[in-house]
């Protein structure tokens, strides 16, 4: 259980996050979304104990962000960053081998060492695990980076932007590892994703922010629709329902959209004088 | 065939590598112990280790406590060219000296005696030191912005140090002076013992942390995540690092660039990049250079210099070369 309660955070005199109060059930996929510079990313931080709170306190699983044992909330809660710029020379290898420090203190033993490779095998960098990380690309980083996470083994894993950089393949199997970790594994994800059509695809829980503030949440299918998108994002377009979840048909120009608004306002309006 | 090798062999290598390298300069260091004690003995070391054995004990100790100290330096600010001295220490040490010739005037080292002078730097630079670290505790300040006042101070200081002189006569201009240039000829043997007290626990301390200081390596966000107290360790660090190149100060005087030059030796010679192999190969790169430099310049040259500005002169060069690469990056 993640609680969040009247969280605010201003650099300088910019608020960046507002008295905000949420609280994540356990288990499952939670997406944060929003426009740029809503706040999501602040809010992530305070949560993974990044960046320190103005007001307000957090508790994941149980455990107060700012007052606990940094080592037991190290194998509570892991997270991936948006920037993962690394100052230092290293190999895949020995990457994903820091996610083990929380356990192993250094000393990594048999186990970790199984860990370790079970979470290579799992971002599918078998093949790139003695490649250097500044020899790779953005999207092979990426996935060294979440393979590092997973050696953690949080109960809690938190990304921010996990999408970055990939690939339509890598990208859709990175969301079904996630929803593997949090299905098979029982993990509690809660990720910011940019796009809303992968947030509502593949998260039970969906926060919608907008100037620091928590403007809407729920399922998918509650949330998302032409009015929220409007006032969330600021982008006029049609939500049809596909497999049951709504997808924002946002990728055309503008002129298709507003098209595309009118037909379903049209359809709306025909339904009802139907059912009377 | 090499590029058969299991993907287990692959990992533990490069730390195979680190460890021969290690022990083949723990090898250099006793070598050239040696060869200072022996050179010129006529085969009776015990004589002459009564002779230079303060001079080597010396050596050891602030080639180790300098080695060391840099290289987790280096780890908590993420950085490879700034060394604790650059910070304003060295510069506080000048001012220090300075203004007890000042005051006391040219027989200053005489009045104190060497516990006396000792004493008041050391604490004087400790204390100094927890004063810069201070700013840490309060939030979201940076290391960066630490070693930005370190500077500034320093500047300030050495200003203040040129006033004085300014004012002195030349006699006492020249003892002052004299005192500036890290010199291992004139130590006072009862001063080793609790440089090397503090020495040794400081290393002890590093040593127990270095797998903390490992993660440190990735920097403040990813060492949060997995476990590292960040602030409260860089502050720990930081102490105990002023404290080592303190004790090397207030025992033979500053030394700027000799951390910078073999911290830098030292990561390039070992393959890990780990703080076990690191901070030992520094320290014994130090003890090798400055025995071994020292035995050479006894012997080869006639004590024609001093040592340390050889090292400043190398290590110099060394800095504007990292200087030249790093921008080219």
């Amino acid at each position: 259980m993640i609680e969040v309660s009247g969280v605010t955070k201003a650099y300088a005199r910019t608020v960046v996050v507002d008295d905000v109060t949420i609280s994540l059930q356990p288990g499952g996929i939670t997406s944060i979304v929003g426009a740029n510079g809503a706040g999501k990313s602040t809010l992530l931080s305070m949560i993974a104990r990044l960046v320190g709170m103005d007001d307000g306190h957090i508790s994941v699983g149980g455990l107060d962000v700012s007052s606990a044992d940094p080592r037991e909330l190290a194998r509570t809660l892991g997270i991936l960053k948006q920037e993962n710029s690394m100052p230092l020379r290293l190999t895949v290898h020995d990457l994903v081998s820091f996610g083990r420090y929380p356990h192993s203190r250094g000393r990594l033993g048999p186990d970790d060492h199984a860990i370790v490779d079970t979470s290579i095998h799992t971002m599918d960098l078998d093949e790139l695990r003695d490649r250097f990380l500044d020899e790779m690309s953005g999207g092979q980083r990426q996935r060294a980076f979440v393979a590092m996470l997973l050696a953690q083994d949080t109960d809690y894993l938190l990304l921010d932007e996990p999408l970055n950089n990939l690939d339509m393949a890598h990208a859709l199997a990175m969301l079904e590892r996630l929803r593997h970790a949090a299905d098979a594994l029982g993990k509690t994800v809660v990720m910011v994703v940019h796009d809303i059509n992968f947030a509502s695809a593949w998260s039970d829980h969906l926060v919608a922010m907008k100037d620091g503030r928590v403007v809407a949440q729920g399922s998918p299918r509650e949330v998302v629709d032409s009015a929220m998108l409007n006032h969330v994002f600021g982008v006029n377009c049609a939500v049809s329902v596909e497999g049951g979840c709504p997808i924002a048909q946002y990728y055309m120009p503008a002129a298709r959209r507003t098209e595309l608004v009118r037909a379903e306002l049209a359809h709306a309006e025909q339904s009802r004088t139907d059912a009377l | 065939m090499t590029a058969l090798a299991t993907p287990g062999t692959t990992a533990t290598a490069p730390r195979w590598t680190s460890r021969r390298r290690l022990l083949l300069l723990a090898a250099l260091a006793l070598a050239s112990i040696i060869a200072f004690l022996a050179i010129g003995s006529g085969g009776d070391l015990a004589f002459t280790a009564q002779l230079r054995g303060t001079k080597v004990a010396t050596m050891v100790l602030v080639g180790w406590a300098t080695g060391v100290s840099t290289v987790a330096f280096h780890t908590i600010t993420n950085n490879r060219i700034l060394t604790p001295s650059v910070m304003g220490l060295d510069a506080l040490y000048a001012f220090l000296v300075t203004l007890l010739a000042f005051v006391l005037g040219v027989t200053f080292t005489g009045q104190l005696g060497p516990y006396g002078s000792f004493a008041i730097t050391l604490v004087l630079m400790v204390v100094f030191g927890l004063g810069l670290t201070s700013v840490l505790t309060r939030k979201g300040s940076q290391v960066h912005l630490l070693v930005l006042i370190g500077i500034v101070l320093g500047t300030l200081l050495r200003s203040l140090s040129s006033l004085l002189t300014r004012m002195m006569d030349p006699t006492t201009f020249l003892v002052v002076q004299g005192n500036l240039f890290a010199s291992f000829n004139a130590v006072q043997p009862m001063l080793l013992l609790p440089a090397g007290v503090l020495t040794v626990a400081g290393s002890w301390w590093l040593w127990h942390r270095r797998h903390e200081l490992d993660v440190m390596r990735l920097g403040p966000d990813h060492a949060t995540s997995l476990g590292v107290d960040w602030t409260r360790m860089v502050r720990e660090v930081l102490l105990v690092a002023v404290v080592l190149v303190s004790v090397s100060t207030a025992l033979v005087g500053p030394i700027t660039f000799l951390g910078l030059l073999v911290a830098n030796i030292a990561y390039e010679v070992t393959t890990t990049g780990r703080h076990s192999h690191t901070m030992p190969m520094a320290g014994l790169i130090a003890i090798t250079t400055l025995v071994g430099g020292q035995a050479v310049l006894e012997q080869v040259f006639g004590l024609a210099t001093l040592l340390s500005v050889i090292i400043e002169f190398g290590g110099g060069l060394v800095f504007i070369w990292l200087v030249l690469r790093g921008s080219r990056k």
